[in-house]
């Protein structure tokens, strides 16, 4: 079989939608962290209604695939390569629905208060005030947005290998619609 | 069946498309996150220019880090309650948690007249509106933006050979800024009171006031004391006076401030707390504080949280002041490493709150 078809539609435009929000609040995340300049709060405000955004779209995209499983990959793609497409996958899920709720589970330990929309609409708080656990999450939500920009490089750099290289149906499989043979 | 291998041949143009992207986005991110940008002002930057200029301790805050919680409440009057939507505001007494704190890196310097002083505040109303601010007792900032506050400090660090700052270095930064000059004399000619007990506290950053219909307007405010305000006196033999009189204080009866809100008028600069505003500008006495327990930071109820300035309740927002965002950038980046930290126990003990000093020499 040359060529397995595509996403559907719903997993395409959810794939899409969510690729442009992750990579605006990553590099959101990764300016505001150090920054001391005018944007600061105007980007911390966005960061937090976006990541939430981010953990809900993430969970109905897991419930969406879980429903509609993805196309096949090729059938000559080496074992070794599918279980690291297999495995970056799984990882990727994880970490989007991990790192909106490390930031809602960090601020909530810190005592912050978590304004969502406006002042008026706020988040509630999902693990007790402890300073040392807030340190602790900080740090890891640091650490996990790394890895996930790590992963969303590779996962760009593998879908080019396929797409320009083996010239196989996984890219077009993202992009468009395709019928199976 | 005839398989493709699995990395077919393809020219170097292909394999160049496949790295560009991938390598495009790192080098955006490493811009963003400043490592391309070495001149770029960051958090780690301002709080290196602060230990540089007044040390620091692990486990302390990084700035005003020698300090004791207060508790109590605030009554608001509803006379701002026009200008302003926040429930606190409205007339109600809601709960605080405090902090009395001296400028500085170091939580075991000695206590001093002219050190500057501050006052934090956690108010609490039961809609979960709360408002944070760390205000202080010195009339205006003594800079504009987060570049002048980082040099300045770095100005006015102590020469290691004789362990005060360079007067040559601050002559130098003091010439490079002369818009600060006014600012600076103001700072440094402050009347000084006795204690934090007599002591006023501004918000030296501009906000802004937001009413139920959406009406802006520009507002600092003051916590002003109601207890006669003595000049200072200086107690040499006590390196915590200041600590020792604000426990004997409260201890004695709560202490009572009111917060003065002032309207910006036409001529004052909004977004530049460097710059006084004018003596005849609308006041407005909002509500008063009163503070009645004090506890020790070791335990107390101001150590686990950061009082940011821009925890703002509905009904109050930021100005365009620049100093607001950096202030909010470094108060988390302090509470952040502090909060993984171990600390020794502040110079404020839970002991000393609790035995009466009996060696103040109170004139009142």
């Amino acid at each position: 079989m040359r060529n397995p078809g595509s996403f559907s539609l719903p997993s395409r435009i959810l794939h899409w939608l969510m690729t442009v929000m992750i990579l605006a609040m990553l590099f959101i995340g990764v300016f505001m962290a150090a920054t001391v300049g005018p944007g600061y709060h105007r980007l911390v405000t966005v960061h937090r209604p976006l990541g939430i955004a981010i953990l809900v779209l993430a969970i109905l995209r897991l419930g969406n695939r879980l429903r509609s499983p993805p196309p096949p990959l090729p059938a000559d793609l080496p074992p070794l390569m599918k279980a690291g497409a297999k495995a970056s996958h799984i990882l990727l899920y994880i970490l989007m629905i991990a790192l909106p709720l490390v930031g809602w589970g960090m601020l909530s330990a810190a005592d912050y208060p978590i304004p969502l929309w406006g002042e008026s609409m706020r988040l509630p708080p999902i693990l007790p005030h402890d300073p040392a656990l807030w340190a602790w999450l900080r740090s890891a939500h640091t650490v996990l947005a790394f890895l996930l920009f790590g992963l969303v490089l590779a996962h760009l750099g593998a879908a080019l290998f396929h797409g320009l290289i083996r010239r196989d149906g996984v890219l077009p499989s993202m992009v468009r619609r395709v019928r199976p043979d | 069946m005839a398989t493709n291998p699995v990395v077919p041949p393809a020219s170097p143009l292909r394999w160049l498309g496949v790295v560009a992207a991938p390598a495009a986005l790192a080098l955006a991110f490493l811009w963003a996150g400043g490592w391309l940008a070495p001149t770029r002002l960051t958090q780690a930057g301002i709080l290196d220019a602060l230990h540089e200029a007044s040390g620091m301790q692990l486990g302390f805050r990084r700035n005003h880090a020698k300090g004791v919680c207060v508790a109590g409440w605030f009554e608001g009057n509803g006379n701002a309650a026009g200008l302003s939507s926040a429930t606190v505001l409205q007339q109600r007494r809601v709960p605080v948690v405090g902090r009395f704190a001296l400028a500085g890196g170091l939580p075991f310097q000695t206590d001093a007249p002219a050190k500057v002083r501050s006052m934090a505040l956690r108010l609490m109303p039961p809609d979960g509106q709360e408002w944070r601010m760390g205000i202080n007792d010195i009339p205006v900032f003594p800079v504009r933006t987060p570049q002048e506050f980082h040099d300045l400090q770095l100005a006015s660090r102590p020469d290691p050979a004789t362990g005060k700052p360079d007067p040559a270095r601050m002559r130098a930064f003091r010439a490079g800024h002369p818009w600060l000059q006014t600012a600076m004399e103001q700072v440094t000619r402050r009347p000084l009171s006795s204690g934090f007990a007599d002591d006023t506290y501004r918000s030296l950053d501009s906000f802004l006031f937001v009413a139920a219909n959406g009406t802006k307007t520009a507002v600092r405010w003051a916590m002003v004391p109601v207890r006669p305000v003595m000049p200072a006196d200086s107690h040499a033999a006590d390196r915590d006076y200041l600590f020792r009189q604000v426990i004997d204080d409260i201890h004695a009866h709560p202490l009572q401030w009111h917060m003065m809100v002032t309207v910006a008028g036409n001529g004052d600069a909004v977004d530049d707390p460097s710059r006084i505003w004018a003596w005849d500008d609308r006041q407005i006495d909002a509500g008063t504080l009163t503070l009645t327990t004090i506890e020790s930071e070791e335990g107390g109820p101001c150590t686990g949280i950061t009082f940011d300035p821009l925890v703002l309740p509905e009904g109050a927002a930021p100005s365009g002041d620049p100093i607001l965002p950096a202030r909010s950038a470094a108060y988390m980046r302090s509470f952040f490493l502090r909060s993984g930290e171990r600390s020794a126990a502040p110079a404020v003990t839970p002991g000393m709150i609790a035995t009466p000093s009996g060696a103040k020499d109170h004139k009142l």
